[in-house]
């Protein structure tokens, strides 16, 4: 596969799992608000991931559309970090994962604005956009759950420890992240790290929530390695397309 | 029919969420060319990137176009300048006000005004409303609440 459409589906993986992640949440969510802007980033989310898989498949050039490469490849093909698979928890769970993930969002779109590709920099102009009203939105949550009352604080200690073994591997990097970056097109992971570490840092500290341990660190998302959680999310999220291939509505 | 009677005609076609604005207020609908062989090419870009409205205009174009004569009509979706508020008219904006929803301001330190009795005092409620371009908002003044669209 050509280098650039593999590079756009690892940024199209991530949001289309964490869409059907925070889409399998609403109608559960705290409050009425709540529900609507969980829908909403949800949708932003399944926007860009849209765009960024339509991309692909032209640039891929087979008779495949973006559509089949969201609901007809297997688990071992799809690109996407591990922590976005990672099923729901409690509502703090879910903030927890938002904010790390919003944070690197953050950081990366406006990189990706400058790529010498007008199309990825067209995709990744709006989605800066978007994820700087994500993070505003998780990052508020994080700072009243962690300073919040004790129950709501060990919770989001706990979602914290729990997920911080995913984070390294949002600024792992591999050979394709270097020769995207090299050509102009991508960002290189480790470039965000600093962007990133401060966000985190000061929302954490008025969270006055700490950092997980730097200890199990889980990788392999990017080539296809992932937790046992993502099979079992394709499958509901794939299942009317492998039972009835081709339906339209 | 000319090219620029087709984008006339195109602007028939509204945001299914907000339909007191046509696709041209919007700044969604961004050129109308003609092939040499009569086939019409029309570039629209999307406003949010999950805008579900999307595909519902793509269909609406064609529709329009179809019954100026049109039957070959490839609609290009465009990512590249990004979409703004600052593309919506000014009548974008007016009509607006007058359906309810309080405009995208041009300069973000400018006060949101209450759609319903102008008054400068409201209040944010939620970031996200009924649609994705839209914040819900209460007016301090009138107590009645009003959708913002938001400025992206």
């Amino acid at each position: 596969m050509k280098a650039l459409a593999e590079y756009v589906i690892r940024h199209a993986d991530d949001n289309l799992i964490l869409a059907q992640r925070l889409s399998e949440y609403v109608a559960h969510a705290p409050e009425l608000e709540e529900d609507l802007a969980i829908a909403n980033i949800a949708l932003d989310h399944l926007g860009v991931a849209t765009h960024l898989l339509n991309y692909a498949a032209a640039l891929i050039g087979d008779d495949r559309t973006g559509d089949d490469l969201a609901f007809l490849r297997n688990e071992r093909e799809f690109t996407n970090l591990l922590l976005v698979e990672q099923p729901n928890g409690d509502f703090a769970h879910i903030i927890v994962r938002q904010f790390l993930f919003d944070a690197y969002q953050h950081a990366l779109w406006p990189m990706l604005s400058r790529s010498t590709d007008s199309t990825v920099a067209g995709i990744a102009g709006k989605a800066a956009k978007e994820a700087a009203y994500h993070v505003r939105h998780s990052r508020g949550w994080l700072i009243r759950l962690g300073d919040g009352t004790r129950e709501s604080h060990t919770r989001t200690q706990t979602a914290v420890d729990d997920l911080w073994r995913f984070v390294d591997e949002l600024f792992a990097g591999d050979d394709l992240d270097t020769e995207m970056a090299t050509a102009g097109i991508g960002a290189a992971p480790a470039q965000l790290r600093a962007a990133w570490d401060t966000t985190v840092d000061s929302v954490l500290s008025e969270a006055t929530l700490s950092r997980g341990a730097e200890e199990s660190v889980r990788l392999g998302g990017r080539t296809g390695f992932h937790t046992e959680h993502l099979g079992h999310l394709l499958a509901e999220m794939q299942w009317m397309q492998r039972a009835y291939p081709g339906l339209e509505w | 029919m000319t090219v620029s009677e087709l984008f006339d005609a195109l602007e028939a076609v509204v945001d299914p969420e907000i339909p007191v604005l046509t696709i041209a207020d919007l700044g969604i609908l961004r050129d109308v060319t003609e092939n040499r062989d009569g086939s019409v090419v029309v570039t629209i870009t999307p406003t949010y990137s999950g805008c579900p409205a999307m595909d519902h205009l793509r269909t609406e174009i064609e529709q329009v176009l179809l019954r100026h004569g049109r039957d070959r009509v490839e609609v290009i979706t465009t990512f590249d300048p990004p979409w703004t508020t600052e593309w919506m008219t000014p009548e974008g904006r007016d009509k607006l006000t007058e359906y309810g929803v309080a405009p995208p301001r041009l300069d973000t330190a400018a006060a949101i005004v209450c759609p319903r009795c102008s008054d400068v005092s409201t209040r944010l409620v939620s970031e996200f409303g009924s649609t994705a371009c839209k914040a819900l908002r209460v007016c301090s003044s009138c107590g009645e609440p009003f959708d913002h669209f938001k400025e992206h």
